[in-house]
């Protein structure tokens, strides 16, 4: 397989003149053409715009110093993207061409970044395996009958597979991270707050949160710096200074403490993952790392108090796409003179058919029951039931983070499962969420790094969760575990 | 809540989400709605006496901007991807609703 190597190696050559950015863009496009009609990364591909943006680092000596000098960047697609369609992988959405752009690609493009294209994902960011997109499923690259995670699952298996050295993806209950961990690469959520929101096509606003999947953690942090800050488009974005992530990471002197909360841990993990995820926590500890149990009482309630507020939210969210503004729209329907229906039920009519006809069955399903929750006499048992919980969940890390530097747990209970194994059960896929939700509730930041590989050659992701805002530690902790290993040379064979 | 969740009651929720049900999807999120409900159904066993509920994680919001006229998405861009549209009036234009 092809690489163009990592972030910091493109980075760096195209600054040195030993390579041209057009060269890398040109590399990252035959991989695209060699693999994609297998894998399906990508709804979107462009290939001109990106050799453009290529050729003006080439050509300008100054775009060549720049932090993300000629780096080819895979987009997930409910990132908007000025004058090039962007579908949320719905079909909703599918003629729609954003005026205007994203923060985090202004960012990028700002910074030298060349963008190759748009990554399939779920529905709306809807689910764990981007089997729930209206163009077709994603395939993972170490095991074709396999999911790739989701939602990010292109974002993913672009970077996976070497069609960009980095993707950006949106992270609501894992869905950076999961994929990350399925596919063998680094998957970064950052604070709440940290990174604009702005030009995210909102899935459930207090948990959603854009961050880079990438080969290194290293690379990572690159990236980080680049997207992060505060920004007037989004009230929500946060104030807080943004460090230089990649100086920090070796800045940490003193010896992490890890905290491992066991009782989580302990139950309902497949036997290879809980395996791989001891033998990960014997290296942090050789590195010099302490390790703590810690408590996190209320985590086995995430999922339900997850996928009560993200539903709820969801619902309120999506009732923007009603065939007026933007996006896919019903053929009128004929109304019968005799039943009484009057001119507004055409137009009740065009909203519900057009829903009907432009949504997916998960999109359909998390609508119906968010829309159930925050029903007059149902909302206090179910929603207010579940913010309630939430603060709960957030106090539990707080005291965590009271002896412990980050908390460490495995990403995913299980290796990627088979496509069309969960589809029929939609309680069963929620339930892989276990180890990544509680982060979005808390608005922690959150990582997931390589850890090991199944019997069957299935990547194993370890997840490492850090305080409010200390992405610093974080990545610094990730990266010291990183460099004992070698999981994250590994590559699918393609 | 499982088997409790009725053909009537999923009615009732497509009608406040706009959504628009056939047969199948009402049979299909009746008994998917019930589980995951019935499966939610555990936070109401904790104990949240005096425990405020978390909305936002935000705790520092970030400066309030400035109240002033500014450049903002031109008209032509705003209804470019509306299913109907009048670029001359300047308008989105949807099923009539008055006779």
């Amino acid at each position: 397989m092809t690489v163009v190597g990592t972030i910091k190696d493109i980075r760096d050559d195209v600054r040195s003149g030993s390579r041209k950015a057009t060269d890398i863009c040109g590399q990252v496009f035959d991989q695209i053409r060699a693999y994609d009609a297998t894998l399906h990364a990508f709804n979107t591909v462009v290939e001109e715009r990106a050799l453009a943006q290529a050729a003006a680092v080439d050509r300008h000596p100054q775009r060549a110093t720049l932090p993300l000098a000629g780096v080819p960047v895979a987009l997930k697609d409910n990132l908007c993207t000025r004058g090039v369609r962007t579908t949320a992988s719905s079909k909703i959405l599918e003629q729609f061409v954003p005026p205007f752009d994203a923060t985090v690609v202004r960012h990028l493009e700002a910074a030298g970044a060349v963008i190759v294209g748009k990554t399939n994902c779920d529905e709306f960011a809807m689910g764990s395996s981007t089997e729930n997109s209206a163009f077709g499923v994603t395939r993972n690259p170490w095991a074709l009958n396999r999911i790739p995670g989701g939602s990010s699952g292109g974002s993913a298996v672009a970077v996976a597979a070497g069609m960009a050295p980095l993707a950006l993806g949106s992270d609501t209950g894992g869905s950076i991270r999961q994929p990350a961990a399925h596919c063998g690469i680094v998957g970064l959520k950052p604070t709440y707050g940290r990174v604009s929101r702005y030009g995210l096509l909102a899935f459930a606003s207090s948990l959603d949160q854009i961050g880079p999947l990438t080969r290194t953690v290293e690379d990572a942090a690159i990236a980080l710096s680049v997207i992060a800050g505060v920004d007037a488009a989004d009230a929500t974005s946060a104030p807080e200074q943004v460090p230089d992530y990649p100086a920090q990471l070796n800045g940490n002197t003193r010896p992490l403490t890890i905290g491992v909360p066991r009782a989580l841990v302990d139950q309902g993990v497949d036997r290879e993952v809980s395996a791989a995820f001891t033998a990960a926590l014997e290296q942090l500890r050789d590195s010099g790392a302490k390790l703590v149990d810690v408590t996190l009482a209320y985590a086995s309630a995430a999922i339900p108090v997850y996928y009560l507020v993200a539903t709820a939210e969801a619902s309120s969210n999506l009732a923007r796409y009603d065939g007026v503004r933007y996006g896919y729209r019903a053929a009128a329907a004929a109304r019968s003179a005799q039943s009484g229906q009057t001119m507004h039920d055409d137009l009740r009519a065009m909203y519900g058919r057009t829903r009907a006809e432009g949504f997916g069955a998960e999109v359909k399903r998390r609508i119906m029951l968010g829309t159930y929750v925050l029903s007059a006499g149902y909302y206090d048992a179910y929603y207010l039931k579940a913010q309630q919980v939430r603060t709960l969940i957030r106090r539990d890390y707080e005291r965590a983070f009271e002896h412990a530097d980050v908390v460490a747990m495995p990403t995913s209970p299980t290796p990627a499962f088979k496509l069309g194994e969960r589809m029929s059960d939609p309680l069963q896929m929620y339930l892989g969420d276990v180890f990544t939700v509680s982060a979005n509730l808390a608005g922690l930041p959150a990582i997931s790094v390589p850890c090991g590989l199944t019997a069957a050659n299935l990547p194993i992701g370890l997840q490492l969760t850090g305080r409010m805002f200390d992405e610093a530690t974080l990545l610094s902790a990730a990266h010291a575990y990183e460099r004992r290993t070698e999981w994250w040379k590994r590559h699918p064979t393609l | 809540m499982a088997s409790g969740f009725s053909r009537a009651q999923v009615e009732a929720v497509a009608a406040l989400a706009n959504l628009e049900l056939n047969d199948a999807e009402i049979e299909l999120f009746a008994r998917q709605l019930g589980d995951i409900l019935e499966y939610a159904t555990q936070v109401q066993g904790i104990d949240t006496t005096g425990v405020p509920p978390t909305a936002s994680v935000v705790t520092r919001h970030s400066a309030d901007r400035v109240d002033a006229v500014a450049a903002s998405l031109d008209r032509a861009d705003a209804l470019a991807n509306a299913p109907d549209a009048s670029g001359q009036a300047g308008l989105f234009k949807v099923p009539r609703v008055i006779g």
